[in-house]
């Protein structure tokens, strides 16, 4: 019997059909399974990664003609397509169970899967055939063919037609429920896709108006640090676009799935706010390091992403109580004896749980990051992977996997095969995680470049990195092994397993301080845009005026 | 709005760390003197070999105990891929692209800088033991990025 039938959150109680339309399903369950399959075959590539820093070359094996290729695809694949995909998916799933009736267009909804998997495919020929081997980040003046960056601006199209969507159906909602304060559920699910409406600006300039015309020959030159300055303004708003569904589970459903209730509604509201507020004019963090920055903007950029940092620190608490009240409702006893009371047999809050660990260590690793001066010893080292992989990688990917856990039952009928291999497979990713960080970050401190062939480096000979390279291997090994028995779980779930007793419930936690006790204001979601607009502009207004006029210098260069 | 006792207690807690971690850092880059780059020119990539001073790359001393070292990052090369100077001097390195990005670093300083055609990469370290430093590319430079990087003797 699975947890989710045990769930003491607020139960939907209409008829399931009138509010999950079967074809408002099937886009769902497509992008679903799309980003399921970036995630396979991008881990995939993970782990030729990380043999190749033991010596063990597998890339002409696999008709790729550089490792960098085939970061290439790992990088698309699991920053981008998984991510996305599955962002929309749950947060659209979601959408409809916050509001409690259909998504307002059905037309959109499938407009979202058919983009998605139109960028994927055009992106996917690009660097498939060798025509866009320039990393999930595509620095200009590395070019790609013109269909990668197509593939692109159809992903992130996607993400916008699910918020207009999203934004569609709250007008609808509203219309139907005036005066009433917007669900919880509902509310987490919009406000990052507002972020992220803002966030991607920056990126879509860049490739609508520079790269794609560039790629084109419409363009002849494109200005290198200013398009680094573009991709950075969506650069790391795009974290919390990652992380942001992973927050809505570990807020909104694992309180109900341990059987604890959230404790306020709308402490809850204020940190997705502050998400929506503060992303976005942090960017430049991620350029300390370039010459062509002014250092007065870094250190602005520094406040607003320590700022930023806090409401992760509120999430942990929050999050944390959250889980207290339902290892002691299970009976847990003493300081730490709730901690066993929790249903660690689950599969599903198996997962999640050791994604929140993990991500401590990576939230920790990240502020190392962000600490400017020290910055100068990490930027670009493996250091960098390292506390990614904690962090995408883990509080990410693996929430993900501890959601499939459910959704998959829900959206396919059929009951969770094989609960013992999905518990044995969230404890090898965290294990073969900390593995993997711990030879990436050690490597990392003592100057191994990331985004490099280590193994075929020059310099191997010239530094101890030995025991590093192995410790990164074993883990990748590890997680690989993991990500094998997720896809054998969820491809004998889907396949062979017998159908569900009972229809699985979407777990949805009770607050004990409801929405009347939130803030109205907090509602107002079109005023918390124009801040986050504003105080972006704020951030940016500066640095763009004090770098112009551009310094278009660049023609393509292709050089892979 | 209700927020509860042990909420507030926890807001400001938060609050007075990352205050905390800020002054810790303006500690670091006040007291202990270690900069970010910051913009130091720009150079056409195209006509580097005919701009000062990339015309001339190499290391030479400008003062007493001061060395200017001119590197051209190239792919997937640095020129020069070796600089020479005397235990305790100072080196300012300036390095510019001529073509795609790349990046610089050297190993046990804080040099960490990106090559970004265009612009004039400025950095500074000072070198009190004698030995090899290792300089690396670390930004992906295409098919041969591996293969790119020198070495700071200092003798
Ligand atoms: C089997 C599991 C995995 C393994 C073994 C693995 C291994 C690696 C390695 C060794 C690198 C560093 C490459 C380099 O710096 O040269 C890397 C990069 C990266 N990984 Fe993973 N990874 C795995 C899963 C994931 C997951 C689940 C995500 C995100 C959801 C992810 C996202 C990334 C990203 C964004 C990069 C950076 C690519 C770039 O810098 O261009 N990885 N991975
Ligand atoms: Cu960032
Ligand atoms: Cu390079």
């Amino acid at each position: 019997m699975s947890s989710i039938a045990r769930t003491t959150g607020m139960e939907y109680s209409g008829p399931a059909e009138t509010i999950y339309l079967a074809e408002q399903l099937w886009p769902i369950r497509g992008q679903l399974y799309l980003g399921l399959l970036g995630l396979a075959v991008g881990g995939y590539l993970g782990l030729l990664q990380a043999l190749e820093r033991i010596g063990i070359d597998l890339y002409s094996a696999h008709f790729l003609k550089s490792y960098y290729q085939g970061l290439t695809i790992h990088g698309v694949l699991l920053a981008f397509l998984f991510t996305f995909a599955f962002s929309n998916s749950f947060l659209s799933l979601t959408t409809i169970r916050g509001f409690e009736r259909p998504l307002a267009s059905t037309w959109l909804a499938q407009g979202a899967f058919w983009t998605m998997l139109a960028g994927t495919v055009l992106a996917a020929f690009a660097i498939l055939t060798n025509q866009a081997t320039v990393l999930f980040t595509f620095y200009a003046p590395l070019k790609a063919s013109s269909l990668f960056y197509l593939g692109a601006v159809f992903l992130v199209l996607s993400t916008w037609l699910t918020s207009a969507n999203q934004l569609l159906t709250l007008r609808a909602w509203r219309r139907e429920h005036p005066e009433e304060p917007i669900p919880l559920l509902g509310f987490v699910s919009v406000v990052p896709y507002l972020m992220w409406d803002l966030a991607s600006v920056g990126v879509a300039i860049l490739v609508v108006v520079f790269l794609l015309p560039w790629s084109l020959g419409i363009l002849s030159h494109v200005d290198p640090q200013f398009d680094r300055l573009l991709f950075w303004f969506t650069g790391h708003p795009i974290v919390y676009f990652w992380l942001l569904p992973a927050y809505v589970s570990w807020y909104l459903m694992i309180p109900a799935q341990v059987g604890g209730r959230l404790f306020s509604d709308g402490l809850t509201r204020f940190v997705f706010l502050l998400f929506l507020v503060l992303s976005t004019p942090t960017g430049l963090h991620h350029q300390f390091t370039d010459p062509g920055m002014p250092t007065v903007m870094k250190t602005v950029h520094l406040f607003t992403t320590f700022a930023v940092v806090y409401p992760s620190f509120i999430t942990a608490f929050t999050v944390m109580a959250a889980l207290e009240s339902g290892g002691r409702a299970r009976g847990g006893r003493g300081l730490l004896g709730w901690i066993r009371a929790l249903p660690w047999k689950d599969p599903s809050v198996n997962a999640q749980l050791l994604a929140m660990l993990v991500f401590t260590l990576g939230g920790a690793t990240g502020i190392v990051n962000a600490s400017y001066s020290v910055n100068l010893v990490v930027h670009n080292t493996a250091f960098v992977p390292g506390h990614f992989h904690m962090t995408v990688g883990t509080a990410v990917a693996l929430t993900a996997m501890g959601i499939c856990y459910w959704l998959i039952p829900f959206l396919s009928g059929r009951e969770l095969w094989g609960r013992r291999l999905a518990l044995a497979q969230a404890w090898l990713w965290a294990i073969g995680m900390l593995v993997f960080a711990r030879g990436q970050i050690a490597g990392g401190l003592s100057g191994m470049p990331r985004r490099t062939a280590i193994g075929d480096a020059a310099y191997l000979d010239l530094f101890q990195w030995s025991l590093d390279n192995w410790l990164t291997a074993i883990g990748g090994i590890v997680m690989t092994t993991s990500g094998l028995l997720f896809f054998i779980v969820m491809l004998r779930t889907l396949f062979f397993s017998r159908p569900l007793a009972a229809p699985v419930e979407i777990p949805v936690a009770e607050t004990v301080h409801g929405a009347r006790e939130s803030w109205p204001l907090f509602d107002r979601l079109g005023l918390w845009f124009l801040i986050a607009v504003g105080l972006a502009v704020v951030a940016y207004v500066p640095v763009i005026l004090g770098y112009l006029p551009l310094n278009p210098v660049s023609p393509p260069i292709r050089v892979y | 709005m209700r927020i509860e006792r042990y909420e507030k207690i926890f807001m400001a807690l938060t609050l007075v760390v990352l205050l905390a971690a800020l002054a810790a850092i303006g500690v670091g880059v006040f007291a202990a003197e270690v900069h970010l780059p910051a913009p130091a020119g720009r150079v056409d990539p195209r006509q580097i070999r005919r701009t000062a001073p990339f015309d001339q790359p190499g290391v030479r001393e400008v003062a007493p105990g001061e060395y200017e070292a001119v590197i051209i990052a190239r792919a997937w090369a640095f020129e020069p891929n070796e600089i020479r100077v005397p235990r305790g001097s100072t080196v300012r390195f300036r390095v510019a692209s001529a073509d795609v990005i790349h990046g610089f670093l050297v190993e046990n300083t804080n040099i960490n800088v990106m090559v970004i055609p265009g612009q004039v990469a400025e950095v500074a370290a000072r070198f009190d033991r004698p030995g090899e430093y290792v300089f690396l590319c670390h930004e992906y430079c295409g098919f041969g990025h591996h293969q790119m990087f020198g070495k700071v003797i200092v003798e």
